[in-house]
């Protein structure tokens, strides 16, 4: 098996993109999916449903809009392409904000479970003991939350490891700049080099699978149950 | 002078509305007692400044009006709910300390080791929460609030959860918490058996109004509030001092009023209270005392105060024994006796139950 013509560049970039995207989807994701467990809103179904859109629509369609909206005349694409002089099409910062909205739902939705099963109670049993609400959300319910934070953080990685259409759509196929893994993988099988496909996607498998049967293990020795 | 809580509170539900105006005294222990939909659960939430609705105010503090509203974490109240609520991230400590973390260093005045004494908590501090009973989680969420140091402690069926023998277990430290930490405590209850070991105001609730509050003695024997008390309990409260015991009979003599009761032997000095409970069934009524012998040890003399209406073929009838004293006699005995307001009666009282424990 010839691994040395296997580039790293697409494993480290995909392994940034996962990371940086994971961590913007946590901290954009938490008020989301706080705002969701608690109101009672009449727009919460209507946000829900946004939120979900990802899971149900082909990749192509959502990174079709993506590549209009972050293209150089898009609303998003114009404007930046006025401050930075380059639009955000065919970017890595392009490629974060398309995996951002890809994955939103991967991370919202778990933390939006776990908020609701948590319930308004340990908020209020807080206050009355002299927490504010920002106390009480980092004493009491942010350790509460590990499980929800863990499957949360896992499955948004996991995700956005696995995203080929919206990133080929949005971010195109530039070494060192778009090109991740599953994109990788595709130019292999497309030249016929099944050995080099072969590793990647066994790779890609194999970490999937150990991941996840990480965040179980973990999820299950947890100590932390909502009573 | 005393110091008065005040509160008027109105909320409306769907199918449900609180409309309340109160005031209470600021000490002692205040129960309000009620079926469940009465709507204790939500008064105690206004109370505590989880529903923005109304006034309240405390010991001349504006804790919310019109203009004001002092939100829940700046209110200095202590809250006790049903389930303990404690962390299950925080060990006792750190449950216990929660508050007291929170609590401007000036305004502690109850400290762990406190608490710790007065709830014995101490071998427990290192515990984790799921490795404490039912009880000792009541006894540590009860010290958590306390260790905010509330003017204020509201206790929402903090016993319900928990079975008789846990129960009675707790009762003493709540009486010890309002007596020597002298912090007033209000608790919501639908337990006539709490309510007697407790109280000292009486709030009693129906669909979302107050029936009648005021001293137990007064609430517990209106004639009017036999059917919100229940039959199980109709009767009367009352507050007695420990004069002697009789050793040899096996018998402890109390004062009640000027008047001697004798009731089965009881560990508690002379010139201590001593609580007890007179079913208005075990009240029998004659116009003459007694002439030679009886068995009946207790004997009141008291006046007619008032007739109660027909409750199948029986009628209340409530006396004055100095405080109110409750029978129930049949319509027939009513109609021989020929009672009027006003006249002197004897009360046979046949049984005399306790209800304090002995603290």
């Amino acid at each position: 098996m010839d691994v040395s013509s296997l580039d790293a560049g697409p494993i480290w970039l995909t392994l940034q993109l996962a990371g940086i995207t994971v961590m913007i989807l946590l901290t954009i994701g938490t008020p989301i999916a706080w705002w969701l467990a608690h109101t009672s809103s009449k727009m919460r179904v209507g946000i829900e449903a946004v939120v979900a859109l990802p899971l149900v629509l082909p990749p192509t369609v959502l990174g079709f809009y993506l590549l209009i909206l972050l293209g150089p005349n898009g609303w998003v694409g114009g404007p930046v392409q006025a401050i930075t002089g380059s639009p955000l099409s065919f970017t890595f910062s392009g490629l974060l904000f398309a995996s951002t909205l890809y994955s939103l739902p991967f991370v919202v939705q778990p933390l939006q479970s776990n908020f609701e099963s948590i319930g308004s109670t340990p908020l209020e049993t807080a206050a009355s003991l002299g927490a504010s609400k920002w106390d009480a959300f980092f004493s009491v319910i942010l350790p509460l939350s590990r499980r929800g934070y863990l499957t949360a953080t896992v499955l948004g990685f996991a995700h956005t490891l696995g995203e080929f259409g919206v990133v080929l759509m949005v971010g195109g196929n530039i070494p060192g700049k778009t090109k991740v893994i599953s994109i990788e993988i595709y130019d292999r099988v497309e030249v016929m080099e099944y050995t080099q496909a072969h590793i990647l996607s066994a790779g890609l498998l194999l970490f999937s699978f150990l991941v996840l049967l990480m965040v179980y293990s973990i999820n299950k020795k947890l100590p932390v149950h909502v009573s | 002078m005393t110091e008065l809580l005040k509160a008027a509170f109105k909320v409306d539900y769907p199918g449900f509305n609180l409309d309340i105006d109160l005031q209470l005294p600021a000490s002692g222990i205040t129960v309000v007692f009620g079926p469940s939909g009465s709507g204790k659960t939500t008064l105690l939430r206004c109370l505590a400044g989880l529903e923005k609705s109304g006034k309240m105010e405390i010991a001349g503090q504006v804790l919310q009006d019109e203009n004001t509203f002092i939100p829940v974490n700046l209110r200095a109240i202590g809250m006790v709910f049903q389930e303990s609520r404690l962390f299950p991230h925080l060990n006792v400590r750190d449950n216990l300390l929660y508050g007291y973390k929170r609590t401007p260093v000036n305004s502690r005045r109850l400290h762990l080791e406190d608490i710790g004494r007065v709830l014995s908590l101490e071998k427990l501090f290192e515990r984790s929460i799921d490795k404490l009973s039912g009880g000792e989680k009541q006894r540590v969420a009860l010290g958590r609030a306390l260790l905010t140091s509330p003017k204020l402690l509201l206790m929402d069926e903090p016993l319900a959860a928990l079975d008789a023998q846990r129960k009675t277990e707790i009762i003493p430290f709540i009486r010890k918490v309002e007596k020597e930490l002298s912090i007033p405590i209000i608790y919501v209850t639908h337990s006539m058996s709490e309510v007697l070991q407790l109280v000292d105001t009486m709030v009693i609730l129906k669909d979302g109004k107050v029936v009648k509050y005021g001293p137990v003695g007064k609430v517990f024997s209106d004639i009017q509030l036999r059917e919100a008390i229940g039959d199980e309990h109709s009767g009367a409260v009352l507050d007695t001092t420990v004069l002697e015991h009789d050793t040899e009979y096996g018998i402890t003599r109390l004062d009640f009023m000027g008047q001697g009761l004798s009731v089965p032997i009881q560990d508690i000095s002379p010139g201590q209270p001593l609580r007890v409970h007179i079913h208005s069934k075990d009240v029998s009524l004659a116009t003459q005392p007694p002439e030679g012998l009886t068995s009946v040890l207790n004997i009141l003399k008291t006046k007619v105060r008032k007739i109660g209406e027909n409750v199948g073929y029986s009628v209340d009838i409530e006396l004055d024994a100095g405080r109110p004293l409750l029978a129930t006699i049949t319509r027939k005995s009513l109609s021989n006796l020929n009672l009027q307001p006003g006249q002197s009666i004897y009360a046979y009282i046949k049984a005399i139950r306790m209800v304090n424990e002995n603290l």
